[in-house]
């Protein structure tokens, strides 16, 4: 079981009032379950994803894993549970000068694995998990991007974690691509009862893997809800952004738009003039102006 | 061409080719040796660095800019005392291996800090997540994929310390470029001047063509 309580991570802005990147999150993810986190750019949601393994030290609140309190923990402390929880990256982050094995290799070095008989034997079994043996020898440059993120997965999973943390792992895929990743992550949960977080803004990958979604906007999670109710008629989020993120995505006007209707620099400038509403922060945790700018695009679009 | 005169000045060019090499051949080395070190300090300790301290890498990267900033003539003189602690005396060919060390070391550091800089957060980061210490993403990460870069950086200090080399005439260091000096120059043996000059760029190109070599063979980032 993974349990955020009243997580919050300011980033400092120079002299400008601090930005609340993930903004009192409390979140509770059960063990062997996979928990999508979905939001748009900018939400928070890879934030709060590197506060679980503290990559990013949240300013307040605690982060638990099983019974351990990760914010509690020392530097070597920390280290050590580090080795329970693998990561996976949007860029796959691999060490390009070497080759698959010795990357894979890498994180049994770093969990004290000391013999390198038995890392090369464990890291084949980890390669093995996510069907790369032929290619073991090869250099990460000499992959396609699903082969890069399944050897990551390798590594990540090499050390036999509880954890897997998932950072945008399918945004630089293409779908068929996407959809074998996911397959792997959705086998090794079966198989092995490793809890999975994945972040994304694709709705798709949510659908196909989550068990329990948390919709993320400013900082905040917004809604939380099991993924089977997306596939339940009816359904439908509570949130605005909710509800955009379940559409069935981008729909454009075709016909030449006439610049009453959509002209956005004429719908940003209005907002502009209008100068910010009274007792505003510099920094708007609501997004009144981007949702004013959406809902007038939106109407004009309709 | 006199061919006689470059017969006479035979023995002397084997000696001052010597000196060049044992300069390089020492400072060089000593550059790499303390230079990466130092160079992986200023990167992991900068503001944005793997252990911020902005205070002493603000001290310490000062010392580097005021060392690389002396023109290496004036180096040369100025730090006279200390080259005569350290070696026992303050002319020969040993006399300049100190000033071109002192030079190089903060010249080779700043090119480790770029070459590691330009490698990307994410390798460092997936290595953090794996729960690795300091030690170990410098070791396996950092320096295994900064290799060709450093490489690279290596033959470049080199080229640039040859010539740097040539100066230590002012204070009888020797060397191949001090010959082309001494003979080209102030005694218009023009003869000497160019084959001191030839050996100089076969020196430099055989030291450039096997570092791009070496380079592109430790080099795994593109497929061949």
């Amino acid at each position: 079981m993974i349990s955020l309580r009243r997580v919050s991570t300011t980033f400092a802005a120079g002299k400008k009032e601090p930005i609340a990147a993930v903004d009192d999150v409390s979140l509770e993810i059960p063990a062997g379950s996979i928990q999508g986190i979905i939001g748009f750019s900018g939400a928070g949601k890879s934030t709060l994803l590197r506060n679980i393994n503290l990559l990013e030290r949240p300013t307040s609140g605690e982060v638990w894993i099983g019974d351990t309190e990760l914010t509690g923990l020392n530097a070597e402390g920390l280290r050590r549970a580090r080795h329970q929880i693998g990561m996976i990256f949007q860029g796959f982050n691999l060490v390009n000068n070497l080759t698959v094995v010795q990357n894979v290799e890498l994180s049994l070095k770093f969990a004290g694995v000391k013999d390198p008989r038995q890392r090369r034997r464990r890291a084949a079994e980890a390669l093995e998990i996510v069907d790369i043996t032929d290619k073991t020898r090869n250099y990460p440059a000499q992959l396609s991007g699903g082969q890069k993120q399944r050897v990551a997965i390798a590594r990540a999973l090499a050390t036999k974690p509880q954890v897997l943390l998932c950072d945008e792992p399918t945004s630089a895929l293409d779908p068929f691509t996407t959809a074998t990743v996911l397959q792997y992550l959705a086998d090794i949960n079966a198989e092995f009862g490793i809890t999975v977080v994945v972040v994304t803004h694709e709705m798709e990958v949510i659908k196909a893997l989550a068990d329990n979604v948390a919709v993320m906007e400013a900082g905040r999670v917004v809604e939380q809800f099991p993924a089977t109710d997306l596939l339940r008629e009816g359904f439908s989020p509570t949130t605005s952004i909710g509800k955009y993120l379940v559409s069935d995505g981008i729909s454009l006007n075709r016909r030449k738009h006439t610049s009453s209707e959509t002209d956005f620099d004429a719908i940003v400038d209005e907002l502009d003039a209008a100068g910010p509403e009274p007792g505003a922060r510099p920094w708007d945790p609501t997004r009144a102006r981007e949702n004013k700018i959406f809902a007038a695009v939106e109407g004009g679009l309709r | 061409m006199n061919l006689q005169t470059i017969q006479a000045r035979l023995p002397e060019i084997n000696q001052a080719m010597l000196e060049t090499f044992a300069m390089i051949g020492v400072a060089i080395p000593l550059a790499v040796l303390l230079g990466t070190p130092l160079g992986i300090w200023l990167w992991s300790h900068a503001p944005a660095g793997l252990k911020p301290t902005p205070k002493s890498h603000a001290v310490v990267s000062t010392v580097v800019n005021m060392v690389r900033s002396f023109p290496f003539l004036i180096l040369l003189i100025a730090i006279i005392p200390f080259t005569r602690l350290i070696v026992g005396t303050s002319v020969g060919t040993a006399a300049v291996i100190v000033p071109l060390t002192i030079n190089a070391i903060p010249y080779f550091a700043r090119l480790v800090e770029q070459n590691i800089t330009q490698l990307g957060t994410g390798a460092v980061e997936a290595s953090r997540a794996m729960g690795a210490t300091r030690g170990q993403i410098i070791r396996h990460v950092l320096l295994v994929d900064a290799k060709p870069a450093i490489i690279g950086s290596i033959t470049i200090t080199t080229v640039s310390f040859i010539s740097y080399s040539a100066m230590s005439g002012l204070v009888g260091g020797g060397g191949i470029g001090d010959l082309a000096i001494r003979y080209g120059y102030y005694r218009y043996e023009t003869e000497t001047m160019v084959v001191a000059c030839v050996l100089m760029v076969l020196l430099v190109t055989v030291v450039q063509y096997s570092g791009t070599r070496l380079v592109r063979f430790t080099d795994k980032r593109v497929t061949a």
